[in-house]
């Protein structure tokens, strides 16, 4: 498989995280996704780079093209040094927010993306890996 | 034969580059160690080497005071591309300007040794009011540009005011047409505009249009969820209509509880719904023969 860095940025307010969505929306249309994966890919990007925003103390994401043979896809990688998740399990279980949100951010965005993974073990930050596939 | 200072300078870039560059990467390295998530110390050195590559060319070829000639005009390319890259990469403008400034001090280390112990006391001086200077133009320029950047979030926030206007689409039905990209604060002042605009009318019903917004996220929906609880306590209810497909199939993926609000497809759904509620019917007319 060929992975191509498309761009990088740093995540530290709500615009970059209107900056992140913009780039993965316009990437996706030029791109020929469907409405709905571009939709649920902008979606779970809001969710996990504002999460690194606001529970992470702010962080850094890069989004890759992923090349896997006809297949075209899109990964976002997120990452930061903040506290971790203490409890992965419940806080992906969905419903349980520790800043009396929804709490449906990282439950909601793996049942959107094809492929999520997340690792968040306490004291080294949390990395969250989302991808699409056209 | 005596040397111009033009002349020992582009002879130290040319015979002490392995040194200047080892110099120059470790006051960046230093300078920067809060951003190496943004740029490995590999990519820094390629870009640094070549830089130097262009820079003694450009000393040798161009002379040292005037930078808008064709000699020069290698470096300023290169620079230009640095800073629009290094802004898209997040770093401050003092940041990026470190890529030039840092250079200074191992080339005075240079000159210094070149020149020898006895001047070493008037570099010395020389070197500390070229960093005090530095840094004053520096400053000066981060606090141009935040004070620049405070116009534009001005602006920004005019437009919120001017985004989110209540129209009276009926008489008792109250609608706001939501457009774009939501974020928290519109979110707020589109839930705060709303509400007092129910108060003040006693409106019983109001419309919440998302045809436009291009993605609903937990944040968004939360807020959607909180202004049409706020609404229903004041006695009026709350319709969130425009809910494309995608968006739709997202909101049942997401999980988010939209079952205790009313929503409908598109605004004329809505609308019919409300008409319904405040008992008015919409009767089409017979043509009338002219
Ligand atoms: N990057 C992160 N760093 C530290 N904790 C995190 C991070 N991401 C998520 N969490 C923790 O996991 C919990 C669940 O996250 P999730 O995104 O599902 O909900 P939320 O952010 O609280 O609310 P919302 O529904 O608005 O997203 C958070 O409340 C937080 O405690
Ligand atoms: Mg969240």
């Amino acid at each position: 498989m060929d992975t191509t860095t498309l761009e990088r940025f740093s995540l530290n307010g709500s615009e970059d995280v209107v900056r992140v969505r913009l780039a993965v929306r316009t990437w996706m249309r030029a791109n020929g996704f469907t409405l709905l994966q571009q939709t649920k890919m902008v979606t779970a990007t809001s969710e996990m780079t504002r999460n690194c925003v606001t529970h992470g103390g702010g962080g850094s994401a890069e989004l890759q093209q992923l090349r896997d043979g006809e297949r075209l896809g899109l990964r976002l990688r997120v990452a930061d040094q903040g506290p971790g998740i203490a409890d992965l399990p419940l806080a992906l279980q969905g419903g349980h927010s520790t800043t009396g949100c929804l709490g449906l951010g990282l439950s909601g965005s793996k049942q959107l993306v094809d492929d999520f993974e997340i690792t968040a073990e306490p004291g080294k930050g949390t990395q969250v890996h989302i991808t699409q596939w056209r | 034969m005596p040397t111009t200072p033009q002349q020992s300078i582009d002879q130290i870039f040319t015979h002490h580059e392995p040194a200047i560059l080892e110099g120059w990467m470790c006051e960046q390295v230093a300078a920067l160690t809060s951003r190496q998530d943004l740029m490995s110390t590999a990519a820094l050195r390629t870009q640094s080497q070549a830089f130097l590559a262009l820079f003694t060319l450009a000393c040798r070829d161009g002379g040292l005071v005037d930078i808008t000639g064709t000699p020069w005009a290698p470096v300023l390319d290169f620079l230009a591309d640095l800073s629009s890259q290094r802004a898209k990469l997040g770093f401050t403008p003092s940041e990026t300007a470190t890529f030039v400034f840092s250079l200074k001090q191992p080339v005075f280390a240079r000159v210094r040794e070149e020149l020898g112990a006895d001047v070493g006391t008037l570099v010395d001086d020389l070197w500390g009011m070229n960093v005090l200077l530095d840094k004053l133009g520096l400053y000066t320029m981060e606090l141009y540009l935040k004070s620049r950047e405070t116009v534009i979030k001005h602006q920004q926030l005019d437009m919120l005011e001017l985004s989110t206007p209540v129209l009276n689409l009926w008489q008792d039905i109250l609608a706001v047409p939501l457009i774009g990209t939501l974020d928290s604060s519109r979110m707020q002042a589109v839930m705060e505009n709303l509400l007092g605009a129910i108060a003040k009318q006693g409106s019983p019903i109001a419309i919440v249009d998302i045809t436009g917004v291009s993605a609903v996220d937990t944040e968004v929906a939360q807020h959607l969820l909180k202004t049409a609880a706020a609404a229903r306590l004041m006695g009026a209810q709350c319709i969130i209509s425009g809910i494309s497909a995608p968006i739709a199939q997202t909101m049942v993926a997401l999980g988010v509880p939209f079952g205790s609000v009313d929503t409908r497809a598109t605004l004329a759904d809505a609308l019919a719904q409300a008409f319904a509620q405040t008992h008015r019917q919409v009767v089409v007319m017979e043509p009338q023969a002219y």
